[in-house]
């Protein structure tokens, strides 16, 4: 076997988001050893980024809100293709999960009386959003993190995983390397969590950073696991648009929950234009009542622009195409016209959401207590990914547990703000909890020391094919996987692209065989691009073959050539994996029926 | 569309030095963004860490014409372009390679700070009530991003190489964070003196000045500290009192 260093825990977590801190924490809890390995620095994770808020059920602001509605807006939100199984215990635990964060040291805002503040967003009947102006992220983060480095458990910054370890059935260790010098590591464990987060880096433009390649995914569906809902893909309707450097760049939907409005060119707020049916009866109609929702008026309905993600997204990219545009290709957003409403409207913004005020006046120039900003859609958040039974978070391959956005189920076609850093949360939470009860069920096994020198040799072959002129670069094929992606697998499908990227993809992956780097093992970005070039493209795959597969519009997916939801197809999920030839194939199977129970409490909250 | 010159440091623990590469940079552009474009044109394996790309993260620290910055939040129009653009590594750590330097003793000092310990819950339903006010005092703290810029311009670090005996700004920020946090019992003074070496700080105020979160690290959070050690340690009067009650 090749030279590499060996560590040893029960509970080996991947990923150091809230859901990986989530689940280390509760692993070292119970007990057992942990080990936490993350791609980047402790603390900069993607759910740092997070602006909005953290959904849950708390009923500060409103008491007419509970896990029940919380339940049923998440379902809705998702078009019933979400597990109800998930969204009910989420609906159910967060309030709990929110709560100890606060007995971790984490601050939100406050409500007049001194408890927990709650804030409106799209597609939550009440204001539920627990935040901290506009960087809750950053609070959730450096909470479990600073309480994290206290529970004991080892801690590896800036490594990657590249391969899952298996004896039979059982994921059994991790083989990957540390960024640092380029040295492999194997991490025996008895049981390993993934929490790898999302897929964006698939795309051109995105809200997500390097770290987004869909690793785990990529590492589950390698080892035999299910992927399901891989074409439900997240396009939040508010990224920047300009400067052009920095386009993608989420602008957080807090901005419309305080009161931001879309406009087109002809200054029309024209999310009245296009209110879908199932949300008709709790949607404003008009401008003033919008506005008094926004300022806690209970009797008001919610203002179009709080819509889903989806839909909002989808009415912007028709404002574009008809040519009603602003001048860099996005829309309109106006929070400064709240100060025609409010005495200190310019003092608000900036204290609701000061890195929002920064971001633009940093990066754009724009001082948006002033002026409106330009948006438009940006890729965002995987609704798909690994299938995990919803009370354990074990996905289809033993002693393998994945939580967070990596793991798929709870937000079915769509996802709602705020209930990414709940999700964490609640099945980061039960992901330790039973990798950990799996752990001590089990005992560790061998490594095959012959799967180690294979897959040290893969990870080499770029460095030793070196950067010749016959050598692809990897940077010059993530590119055009992006624009492929971007073009053929994005807002608006149809059949003709979507076999033409599953095509490119193809063709992409015969090139990544001849990719080569320059220079050697140490802290070299062009190295690790060539190895995430694997998992990015098998997630890519996964999307436009499960899109492909997706003949209607629901949520997240529109399809022009199907533009209308099929009654037949809202009861399939596509679960996606990894056939005995090797080819990625898609099966269609029945979604999961509600229990009666379950459906009353749907039926209940329809009105 | 300008083309520009960016003179960025290349080597590693071996020592380096500094290369020209000449990219094409437009409106709007970040020095962040330079740098991947060479990095995808000429420089494949040329080291930097980034996350957010938008002042979140505090990843992409490093000194830009020897200033210190977050590089994703550095525009390039900012910039005077008749010169080659000088970027660098920060340099009160080790450096691993390139524009990547061993930040690893941050992680190390945190870990001995002690943690949040909150009073218990005072509401009925086993939580706390909390005013706004006493949010929004600490916010300031809270906001810190981890991107050691002030770590990297503080002298006690960067010149007297004190990271034996000194935890350095972000840390007491991070103290104060705690320290002011309407629940937290902890006590850390002691600490303040003894271990963290607040009295090495003499106010120069580099790191206020740098901190890209705006934060008033001197003004805020360490001079009220220092005044709480000074209370507790130095002050006759209390040291009277707390030797006649035995404390
Ligand atoms: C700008 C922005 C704003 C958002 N705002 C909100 C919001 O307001 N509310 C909300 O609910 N959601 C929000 N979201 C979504 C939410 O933040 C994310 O979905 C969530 O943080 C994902 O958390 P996670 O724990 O699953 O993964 P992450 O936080 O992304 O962590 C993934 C971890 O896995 C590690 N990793 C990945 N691959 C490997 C590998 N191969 N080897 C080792 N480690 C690996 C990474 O290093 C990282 O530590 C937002 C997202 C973005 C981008
Ligand atoms: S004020 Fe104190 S902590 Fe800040 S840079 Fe000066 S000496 Fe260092
Ligand atoms: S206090 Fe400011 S400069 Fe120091 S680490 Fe935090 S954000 Fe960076
Ligand atoms: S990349 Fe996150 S702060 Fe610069």
């Amino acid at each position: 076997m090749v030279d590499c260093q060996t560590h040893e825990h029960d509970v080996l977590v991947v990923g150091a988001g809230g859901a990986g801190l989530r689940a280390a924490i509760e692993a070292a809890a119970s007990g057992v050893s942990v080990g936490l390995v993350c791609k980047s620095l402790l603390g900069k994770a993607h759910t740092v980024m997070a602006e909005g808020g953290v959904a849950a059920s708390l009923a500060n602001v409103d008491d007419r809100d509970d896990w029940k509605t919380h339940f049923a807006d998440t379902m809705r939100g998702g078009q019933y293709g979400n597990n109800w199984r998930m969204a009910e215990l989420h609906a159910r635990e967060a309030p709990e999960r929110v709560r100890e964060l606060e007995a971790w040291g984490a601050l939100f805002d406050r409500t007049k009386d001194g408890r927990i503040l709650q804030r409106n967003f799209g597609g939550h009947r009440y204001p539920r959003l627990a935040h901290v102006g506009d960087r809750t992220g950053l609070e959730m983060i450096r909470t479990l993190q600073d309480h994290g480095i206290h529970q004991g458990m080892e801690v590896f910054m800036e490594f990657t995983i590249v391969r899952l370890l298996k004896s039979g059935d059982r994921v059994i260790g991790l083989f990957g390397y540390d960024r640092e010098r380029g040295r492999f590591r194997v991490f025996k464990a008895k049981s390993v969590v993934l929490a790898t987060g999302g897929i964006g880096r698939a795309f051109k433009i995105t809200s997500n950073s390097w770290e987004y390649t869909g690793d785990g995914h990529a590492l589950a569906y390698e080892a035999g696991a299910d992927l399901i809902d891989m074409e439900y893909v997240q396009f939040h309707p508010t990224g920047m648009v300009w400067p052009l450097s920095v386009r993608g760049i989420l602008v957080t939907e807090g901005v419309r929950g305080e009161g931001g409005v879309l406009r087109n060119s002809e200054g029309k707020r024209f999310m009245f234009d296009d209110i879908p049916d199932l949300y008709k009866n709790q949607t404003a109609d008009n401008e003033e009542e919008g506005w008094r929702y926004t300022q806690g008026d209970k009797g008001a309905r919610r203002p179009p622009e709080l819509l889903t993600r989806d839909h909002v997204a989808r009415c912007i990219l028709r404002e574009v195409s008809e040519g009603r545009g602003s001048p860099h290709g996005g829309v309109f957003l106006d929070i400064a016209w709240i100060g025609e409403r409010l005495a200190n409207g310019a003092e608000h913004i900036r204290r609701k959401l000061p890195s929002m005020y920064h971001q633009f006046k940093e990066l754009a120039g724009i001082d948006i207590t002033a002026v409106p900003m330009e948006v438009g859609p940006t890729t965002h958040y995987a609704m798909g990914g690994i299938r995990v039974d919803a009370d354990t978070q074990m996905s289809t391959v033993s002693g393998l547990f994945a939580a967070g956005e990596c793991a798929a189920g709870l937000h079915g076609a769509n996802r709602l703000g705020g209930n990414s850093l709940s999700d964490l949360l609640v099945f980061g939470k039960r992901a330790g909890e039973h990798a950990a009860l799996f752990a001590k069920e089990h005992s560790a096994a061998p490594i095959d020391g012959a799967e180690i020198d294979a897959a040290a040799a893969e990870a080499l072959a770029p460095l030793e094919r070196g950067a010749g002129a016959d050598a692809e670069s990897p940077y010059l094929i993530q590119q055009e996987l992006q624009e492929s992606m971007q073009d053929k697998v994005g807002i608006v499908r149809r059949e003709s692209d979507l076999l033409a990227a599953i095509e490119t993809v193809a063709a992409l992956r015969e090139r990544a065989q001849r990719v080569g780097v320059a220079g050697n093992r140490e802290y070299n970005p062009g190295w690790h691009t060539a190895l995430d070039l694997k998992s990015l493209l098998v997630v890519s795959e996964a999307v436009a073959r499960g899109a492909a597969q997706r003949k209607e519009s629901r949520g997240a997916q529109f399809r022009d050539d199907y533009p209308e939801k099929s009654e037949e197809l809202g009861k399939i999920t596509h679960a996606v994996r990894k056939g005995g030839d090797g080819r990625m194939q898609v099966e269609a199977e029945p979604v999961r029926e509600l229990p009666p129970e379950i459906r009353a409490i749907i039926v209940e909250n329809q009105e | 569309m300008t083309r520009a010159t960016f003179s960025i440091w290349r080597g590693d623990r071996g020592g380096g030095r500094f290369e020209d590469y000449q990219t094409d940079v437009s409106a709007g552009m970040v020095v962040l963004d330079a740098v991947h474009q060479v990095q995808a044109e000429s420089a494949g394996d040329m080291a930097v860490r980034w996350n957010c790309k938008s002042g979140k993260c505090g990843s992409c620290s490093a000194e830009v014409n020897g200033m210190p910055k977050l590089m994703c939040m550095t525009r390039i129009d900012d910039l005077d372009l008749s010169q080659p653009v000088k970027i660098e590594p920060i340099k009160a750590f080790p450096l691993l390679k390139d524009l990547v330097t061993d930040v690893s003793w941050n992680y190390a000092v945190k870990k001995r700070i002690k943690k949040f310990k909150p009073r218990t819950p005072d509401a009925s339903d086993g939580t706390w009530r909390i005013s706004q006010q006493d949010v929004d005092r600490v916010q300031e703290f809270r906001k810190c991003i981890e991107c050691f810029l002030c770590q990297d311009v503080c002298h006690v670090l960067r010149e007297h190489n004190k990271h034996d005996e000194f935890i350095g700004p972000r840390f007491f920020v991070y103290t104060a964070a705690l320290d002011m946090h309407p629940l937290d019992v902890e006590d850390r003074l002691e600490d303040l003196k003894k271990t963290d070496g607040i009295g090495y700080c003499n106010i120069t105020k580099c790191c206020t000045v740098v901190c890209p979160e705006n934060i008033t690290i001197t003004d805020n959070a360490i001079i009220p500290l220092k005044e709480r050690v000074v209370d507790r340690f130095y002050d006759p009067l209390r040291l009277l009192w707390r030797k006649m009650m035995g404390k």
